[in-house]
């Protein structure tokens, strides 16, 4: 949302990027030999951790993009609570419910812990922030496409 | 029994699939909207101070975390036990406005209109938000522009567009509005009014050629459910829950949000991180309700600002004793709400209590419990908590907006694969329509299941026996 928040800018950066794969596209299989990826989000379940992976291998430069990527952030709280994949779960699915409380057990299964994207593939730019902010992540596009990696420093704030 | 999946669900938020099963005969037995994220909030808000749980419910969702933020500071003030100022709750509801404005923006222009100005048949690497650029550039700005008004009203008030969550605080919030904020708003107001209304009757002018979809997408009867201020009229903050049957006949009215565990019950499908919330008295499955924009213009006696009023009159007639049910006209009703927003807008900037300086009422704990209801943009948004006596938590429930419709969902989906489905095989024909009607409502997933994820939806075809017999990606 916050990539968004580029307003105007968007139309810019629409003439200089062809956008190959995104949430806000249709494209469904992830394309090889990508330039740059913004990843937002930590790595929580079985099925995240087969993309990522994928992400990685297609990737020529993989950013990882706000707090929940680069720390974990409030993915990650549910790593404080004891079993939290089944203590989770069952506050969830069983103690809060009228009707069939139970698990779901035909969906991906979620990892022990949720974990930060670098924990499981190499991260070349890390853009922290509850979100970024549109300018920063404006900075970061425009330096990568400028062919330079972003100097993050004093522009990297965590919140 | 045979069985189709569309993976991953394009142009929504949060991650999602659907799977289409057949009988024997080859014809569609059901389809179903699986949600396969989770995060678990309910468990680890467990010890946190209740004063904190605004700021991190709201990372529930990047695009409506305000109705996060609204749902929890209510639920807030009832455990401190204040009434918050009339000024905060002005402010509150400007906020609010500002939020849905951007989060409806959103779901038309960078999301949905794509399929309405591309096509739906148009090639996937361009129909999205950077194709419509490329194509309609000025129509694009246009929907750029209304999205940010109503980021810059969030903006002003809490000095941050996504997660500005330490201005809303128990008891009201930190700080007034100061008069050039309220200009530099003013100012924009008639450029994104006039995008609206122009917008509106675009939108109106192409339904004659889109009668299939609303035929087929998703037009079913069920209940309404939503909050209505005590004249009836359209409410997003506050006021008390109606309910209409799918004949537009008012089934219940007056219910205190407060004690909705009463009226609506949650159950669970193995298949999916997304519960399934229903009308107690009905029962499960059969208590099936909708919530959101064409929710909310279903159950209203009427909106309560003229532009808005004369445009309800038109969208009713959509319908048939008041009651519009068609999905895909959720786009309708969430353009008519934008230009009620406006109206609001402008309506509230122009009392003077919004300017008054006392803005929060301070006080501790005095309650052991406390709920707070908002209409978030898709829809009934409830947080309740528990406390202990030092105010930490000890017990979370939230039901949130999109999984008021998972039961709707999907019938939707099912309706239609029945159509679309043919000779036990997926077609991109199928896949964008699956996706279109998904869309339409407009889910936030990250939100219903408290989780994130990348947006996008999975079609699996499973024959009657159980096997996978096809699976579409692009």
């Amino acid at each position: 949302m916050s990539f968004l928040d580029q307003d105007e800018r968007l139309i810019e950066l629409a003439a200089k990027i062809q956008l190959v794969y995104s949430p806000i596209m249709d494209v469904k299989v992830f394309p090889p030999n990508v330039d740059v990826t913004l990843v937002e989000g930590a790595v929580a379940n079985e099925e995240q951790l087969e993309m990522i992976k994928q992400v990685r291998e297609r990737t020529k430069i993989l950013v990882s993009l706000g707090d929940c990527a680069v720390t974990g952030n409030v993915t990650g709280l549910r790593n404080t609570v004891s079993s939290s994949v089944e203590s989770t779960l069952k506050r969830a699915f069983v103690e809060t419910v009228d009707v069939n409380g139970k698990v779901p057990d035909e969906v991906p299964r979620l990892l022990k812990q949720a974990i930060p994207l670098h924990e499981v593939v190499k991260v070349d730019c890390y853009v922290p922030g509850c979100p970024p902010s549109a300018d920063l992540i404006n900075y970061v596009l425009t330096e990568l496409l400028a062919g330079r990696m972003p100097n993050m420093e004093n522009r990297s704030k965590y919140g | 029994m045979d069985r189709i999946d569309v993976s991953p669900v394009t142009r929504i938020e949060g991650h999602a699939k659907v799977s289409i099963f057949l009988k024997k005969d080859g014809t569609v037995k059901e389809a179903r909207f699986q949600v396969t994220d989770f995060r678990g909030f309910e468990k680890f808000c467990e010890g946190r101070p209740f004063y904190e749980m605004p700021s991190i419910t709201s990372r529930t969702c990047g695009i409506c975390p305000v109705s996060h933020l609204l749902a929890s500071a209510k639920a807030c003030d009832d455990i401190v036990a204040v009434n918050i100022p009339r000024s905060a709750d002005l402010l509150r509801r400007l906020m609010h406005m500002g939020q849905i404005i951007q989060s409806h923006a959103l779901s038309f222009f960078h999301l949905s209109s794509p399929d309405l100005l591309l096509g739906m048949d148009a090639d996937p690497s361009v129909r999205n938000v950077f194709g419509l650029i490329e194509k309609y550039p000025e129509f694009a700005k246009k929907g750029i522009k209304l999205r940010k008004f109503g980021q810059e009203i969030i903006e002003y008030l809490a000095g941050k567009r996504i997660h500005s969550s330490d201005w809303l605080v128990p008891g009201g919030v930190k700080t007034p509005l100061s008069k050039d904020k309220s200009e530099k708003i003013l100012a924009s107001l008639p450029e994104a009014l006039g995008i609206t209304l122009e917008t509106l009757s675009m939108f109106k002018g192409k339904l004659d050629g889109l009668k299939d979809e609303i035929e087929d997408f998703g037009n079913f009867p069920t209940y309404y459910l939503g909050l209505v201020t005590p004249e009836g009229g359209l409410e997003h903050y506050d006021g008390k829950i109606r309910i209409v049957d799918s004949k537009g006949k008012i089934v219940a009215d007056n219910l205190d949000p407060k004690k909705y565990y009463e009226y609506i019950g949650e159950a669970v499908e193995p298949w999916s991180y997304m519960k399934f919330p229903f009308y107690k008295p009905l029962g499960y499955p059969n208590g099936v309700y909708r919530v959101g924009p064409l929710s909310r213009l279903n159950i209203v006696s009427r909106c309560g600002t003229p532009l808005a009023d004369k445009e309800l009159k038109d969208f009713r007639k959509f319908g048939k004793g008041g009651v519009v049910q068609s999905t895909f006209l959720y786009h309708y009703a969430r353009l008519v709400e934008v230009l009620f927003c406006l109206e609001k807008t402008k309506e509230i900037l122009e009392d003077s209590e919004a300017y008054v300086d006392n803005v929060w009422a301070k006080a501790s704990v005095n309650r052991s419990e406390g709920v707070g209801v908002a209409e978030a943009p898709r829809g009934t948004l409830i947080h309740h908590y528990k406390v202990n006596r030092e105010g930490l938590i000890t017990w979370v429930n939230m039901i949130i907006a999109t999984e008021n419709n998972n039961l709707a969902y999907n019938m939707a989906v099912t309706q239609v694969a029945k159509k679309y489905v043919t000779k036990k095989r997926l077609n991109e024909g199928l896949l964008n329509r699956v996706e279109a009607v998904v869309r339409a409502f407009d889910p936030c997933l990250s939100c219903a299941t408290h989780a994130v994820g990348e947006m996008a939806l999975d079609v699996l075809l499973y024959d009657s026996e159980g096997i996978l017999i096809d699976r579409l990606t692009r």
